[in-house]
């Protein structure tokens, strides 16, 4: 067999073919009719089968990094990062293109049922391209998930370190969550700017909101608190918790110099008793 | 030869550093400073670094240095003014200059030197801002 008919075949059957197809997703338990309405699921998959036949045309089935493949790779990325964006399950976006493989293995079926060793043959290839195709469209999504998971840290990172002015001179952060090097820096510089703008003398670090504090969320909270020292101003830890505290102790981390505070509310006890101030009930006569 | 100049106020010593520190004038700045505290028997010697945008470990190393002569001396250092990247670089660097007091700008370093001196007896915990008046007086 000198050359593959598939591609005569199922240009020959193209309206047939994309029929076929779109049932196929349609009849798919997980189709997403919320998400997409069938018009543009039928517009999408006839510009995804021009495309495809186009490339299949010069009979290579095997490597889709040639430029006849062009076309359908961008497409096909188009098609999975706004799937990805807009909260396809990677079940719902590969089913798309697997779809496509059972819709041509049709076709070839009922054109070459004469020529069973042909039709493997053609089986074969149909599946391998598929394949390649398919994982095109996995690694696609899933860089585009990974986009929105790095777009989400980084606004988680400047929407979690606001400093609040509690008192004349005393200011409090509420940390929320991991601290990692890069959280400790926006931490650090915000507070220390803070520190300069409003020109405290105290800091309360509240940690309230961190699950786990081990020997490098430590360090980073012993560096903030010496960076609040240069400044000229003290830097209070409050709001550990008895389990964290045992940890601190097991793994043998040395707070020596840093004062530490069970709660916000002795933390700020202490810096009003530094501050000279007093805080008490008023006596009615 | 780059000298920084060193103002004396009372009991104590001023130095405002308003130009990035080099190595050179870093080092004269240690000889005059210790030159000074011995000449006037200064009691406190405050250091005025908000000019400072650039501090390498030299220069931390420098300052740890004039804190702790001084201290042998029998005077206090305190440092004030300093940036946040400033604060930020030296932790990193791993130079938490324990050892020197610091505040945040020259009228609250003076007060702390004042009270300092005042409190009869006083000792520098490491690592510790704690500027609290010892209760323990000798008598």
């Amino acid at each position: 067999m000198s050359k593959s008919s598939t591609s005569a075949i199922l240009n020959s059957r193209k309206n047939d073919l994309l029929q076929n197809w779109i049932d196929n997703q349609v009849e798919d338990p997980s189709l997403r009719e919320d998400l997409m309405t069938n018009d543009e699921m039928r517009s999408q998959s006839e510009e995804l089968l021009d495309a495809f036949l186009e490339g299949i045309k010069s009979d290579n089935f095997e490597d889709i990094s040639r430029q006849e493949f062009n076309t359908i790779n961008d497409i096909l990325s188009g098609i999975s990062l706004s799937r990805a964006h807009s909260g396809f399950t990677p079940r719902e976006t590969s089913i798309y293109v697997l779809s496509l493989k059972k819709a041509i293995i049709r076709i070839l079926q009922e054109e070459l049922k004469d020529a069973p060793d042909q039709l493997v043959n053609e089986i074969i290839k149909v599946t391998t391209l598929l394949d390649s195709l398919s994982i095109v469209t996995f690694e696609t999504y899933i860089k585009g998930r990974e986009e929105v998971i790095l777009r989400q840290t980084s606004e988680i990172n400047e929407i979690s370190t606001p400093v609040i002015r509690v008192w004349e001179g005393v200011l409090a952060l509420p940390i929320i969550g991991t601290l990692d090097s890069e959280r400790t820096q926006i931490v650090m510089e915000s507070l220390l700017q803070e520190i300069v703008d409003t020109g405290s003398t105290i800091a309360i670090l509240d940690i309230s909101g961190v699950p786990a504090v081990d020997t490098l969320v430590a360090q980073h909270l012993i560096k903030t608190v010496n960076a609040t020292r240069l400044m000229g101003a003290e830097c209070i830890i409050s709001g550990i918790k008895p389990e964290i505290a045992q940890t601190i102790v097991h793994l043998g981390i040395n707070l020596e110099g840093v004062q530490t505070k069970a709660t916000l509310a002795s933390a700020l006890k202490h810096a009003f008793t530094k501050l000279n101030l007093v805080v008490g009930k008023r006596k009615n006569y | 030869m780059d000298r920084i100049p060193i103002l004396k106020m009372g009991d104590f010593l001023l130095v405002t550093i308003q130009v990035d520190m080099y190595d050179r004038l870093a080092l004269n700045l240690e000889n005059d400073l210790i030159q000074m505290v011995n000449k006037h028997e200064a009691k406190g010697v405050l250091i005025d670094i908000s000019a400072v945008s650039i501090v390498d470990s030299f220069m931390g190393r420098i300052i740890g240095n004039i804190a702790t002569m001084s201290k042998i001396l029998d005077a206090e250092t305190v440092v004030v003014g300093m940036q946040p990247a400033v604060a930020i670089t030296l932790v990193e660097l791993g130079l938490p200059l324990s050892g020197v007091h610091t505040a945040l700008n020259v009228e609250k370093g003076m007060q702390l030197l004042q009270d300092r001196i005042n409190s009869s007896d006083f000792h520098i915990d490491d690592a510790e801002a704690d500027w609290d008046d010892d209760d323990d007086q000798l008598e």
